[in-house]
């Protein structure tokens, strides 16, 4: 190929999308040979784990500059794909049509605030962090406040919420490499991590972008071509996103007709841990204003907050690029998050309408544990039945599946080859992956270049410092990884609470240090360290028994500790000194485009 | 008035009407969720239930790259827009 590999990334992309549906088919081809399901799925997770290492391997780099900001040439588009799949985590992908399908209205909220937190990114801070030109989040923080001890507390808030974050991406990769590959999951989780190190250990942030565009393609196609498939063999419509409206109804028809009837407790002590039960309305305002919009706030000013999707805009070539990429960021993530939902409703109306040859409620018992694809997800502990009442016939109340089942087992429910479920596993090991590597290098960039080169040894080499940021990733992935081992806490409880962590720290800190010249060191100390604090207490007060106020809940701390946040800033600033004519002169060029970073050559 | 002060006060008028459109569409409609869901919207979905899958999301992409032409508007009208060899 001619010219230089930036001028080749379509091309490069096209072919490695082409490669990648023509491996889809040769499997399905194979499939129909009599290759085993389990043959298949180790296929599928090895093929393209294979991928990303090599193109990890051929990202490999020894300057500090495509190191920590990929030489600050990527893209807009590609930034866009490679921002999207750092955000979409295992979580996203697994987890959140499942968490549509039995919530509804009050889980949506996720959506809302998932993708409304980048209008604030593009808006208030990526532009200027990019002219900035900072390296890392708190390079920012540290050098517009000036002093080691504000550039440490954000290297602190960073640490928290990056870290909560990522033993559940780790945790993810694990699970699905356990399922997979046939492996006990202890094991698994060191898979993942092997794999998920072998995109950003050699080539740092260049690395990881170039992986991340890789994982996006295959996540998208993975989510999307189910959803599309399964749409057009129900009859429900080719294009599902515009053509549900009758099935998002009749499932509002068949809840009226079953009616949602609570289970006893001795009866719901029989359903397997994890498991649960349609209990609240597919599309009708479940949840009260204030529950909806605390959510929905709560995760964007969260998501305006996260230090791995903030770095990734300082990869661009232009401040102009920085602000375009964060709208093609946003229609990448769209292309997913609109699909959820669909998935969901397909989900469910396939499940619970008697009248499509898949429904099961008002079918006997006997006949439902008899259907193959249920003792599958029953022996994987994702579904389960039982007689309460004892008339023999399955009804709604008496059927329990695990969120993880909407995006795993719909497939196999519709009736879907195979092969789906290997790609649909090869696109949650992408998504779990890419966000993974994302955080781990925000951690270990910030420690190797905020705490080791710009604190403790500012006359550090390249390659020492180099050298320092990998071994820091070997050691903050293994330490997430046995984290991760212990199974703590569901996947989906700690990436909201990273949010919360997040904007408790650094939302104003960050938002006022380009919006409010008269911000000062102190007031952003204050802010971060008390931040933090309040939301830590808060979290911990109310999962000890706590009652909480204002409705704010654990899953919404962040609201408190941000305001408490912005009051300390705000407050200390005010009674400490101005910041002096130099800061005020660089709060002056990071709000012009034109012109030279504000930071220059590191 | 510096040129700079007044490429400053554009760019926060921007800011605000952008915040504006996003608050609308990320809080203010959700005020009325149960009474907007009544009524039937594009596509046929129930409005808040489409807003929330499809809606909001979709004018969130379209509000961003809107920003982002103005903004670049702005800056050339000032001579702030960088040059592309930069």
């Amino acid at each position: 190929m001619k010219g230089n590999f930036i001028d080749n990334l379509p091309k490069v992309y096209g072919i490695y999308t082409g490669g990648f549906i023509g491996f889809i088919i040769i499997m399905a081809i194979a499939e129909q040979m009599g290759m085993s399901a389990k043959a298949i799925g180790i296929a599928f997770v090895a093929f393209t784990v294979f991928i990303y290492a090599l193109i990890g391997w051929l990202s490999r780099t020894a300057q500090a500059d495509a190191y920590y900001v990929a030489g600050r040439q990527v893209p807009t588009v590609f930034n866009g794909m490679a921002t999207a799949a750092d955000w979409m985590s295992g979580a996203s992908f697994v987890a959140m049509a499942g968490g549509i399908y039995f919530k509804g209205y009050g889980y949506m909220a996720l959506l809302v605030g998932w993708t409304g937190g980048y209008v604030l990114v593009a808006s208030l801070l990526a532009p200027y962090l990019r002219k900035f030109g900072c390296y890392t989040v708190p390079d920012f923080i540290g050098t517009r406040y000036g002093g080691n001890l504000a550039r440490f507390s954000a290297v602190v808030v960073l640490t928290v919420a990056s870290f909560t974050y990522v033993t559940a991406q780790i945790n993810a990769t694990g699970t699905i490499a356990s399922v997979a590959l046939d492996i006990p999951f202890q094991y698994a989780v060191y898979i993942g991590l092997i794999s998920i190190l072998l995109c950003s250990m050699l080539g740092g942030m260049r690395g990881v972008t170039w992986t991340q565009v890789a994982q996006y393609i295959v996540l998208i196609i993975a989510y999307l071509l189910p959803v599309f498939w399964i749409s057009n063999k129900m009859g429900a419509g080719f294009f599902p996103h515009f053509m549900l409206a009758d099935e998002v109804a009749r499932i509002g028809e068949l809840e009226q007709q079953f009616g949602f009837i609570a289970n006893s407790k001795e009866n719901l002590a029989m359903v397997p841990k994890g498991l649960a039960g349609i209990t609240k309305a597919h599309s009708a305002v479940n949840a009260t204003p204030w529950a909806f919009i605390s959510l929905a706030l709560a995760m964007m000013m969260g998501t305006a907050s996260l230090p791995h999707v903030m770095m990734r805009y300082f990869t661009t070539p232009s401040v102009k690029a920085a602000r375009k990429s964060v709208g093609w960021s946003l229609f990448f993530i769209f292309l997913l998050y609109s699909s959820a939902p669909m998935l969901a409703t397909l989900s469910k109306l396939s499940l619970i309408d008697p009248s499509l040859p898949t429904g099961i409620i008002g079918k006997s018992i006997a006949d439902v544990q008899a259907i193959d694809w249920y003792q599958n997800w029953n022996a994987a502990n994702l579904m389960f039945v039982s007689d309460f009442n004892g008339n023999g016939t399955l009804e709604l109340n008496e059927f329990f599946m695990g969120g993880k089942a909407v995006v795993l087992a719909t497939p196999e429910i519709a009736g879907l080859p195979y092969v789906i479920s290997g790609l649909v596993a090869a696109g949650g090991m992408a998504a779990a992956m890419s966000t993974a590597d994302g955080l781990i290098l925000a951690i270990a960039n910030a420690i190797s270049h905020d705490v080791y080169y710009k604190i403790i040894d500012p006359k550090a080499e390249t390659a020492k410092r180099l050298v320092v940021a990998r071994v820091l990733l070997l050691v903050i992935g293994f330490a997430g990884a046995t984290i991760a081992a212990m199974e703590i806490q569901g996947i989906l409880g700690s990436v909201i609470w990273a949010f919360d962590f997040a904007m408790s720290g650094l939302f104003f800190p960050l938002v006022l240090g380009v919006w409010w010249k008269r911000a000062n060191r102190q007031g952003a100390i204050a802010g971060m360290l008390g931040g933090l604090a309040a939301g830590t207490w808060y979290l911990v007060w109310v999962r000890t028994g706590g009652s909480g106020f204002l409705g704010i809940t654990q899953l919404t701390f962040g609201i408190f500790g941000s305001a408490v946040s912005l009051v300390a800033m705000v407050v200390v600033s005010l009674m400490t000194q101005e910041p002096d004519k130099a800061t005020q002169k660089m709060v002056d060029d990071v709000r012009v485009p034109s012109g030279r970073t504000v930071i220059g050559k590191q | 008035m510096s040129n700079q002060q007044k490429h400053w006060e554009k760019t926060r008028g921007l800011l605000f009407m952008t915040l504006a459109i996003w608050f609308v569409f990320s809080i203010g409609i959700f005020l009325f969720g149960a009474e907007m869901n009544e009524v039937t919207g594009p596509f046929g979905y129930p409005w808040t239930y489409w807003f929330t899958c499809q809606g909001s999301l979709g004018i969130f992409v379209i509000l961003i790259f809107w920003f982002a032409n103005r903004q670049e508007k702005i800056d050339e009208e000032f001579g702030f827009s960088e040059r592309e060899d930069e």
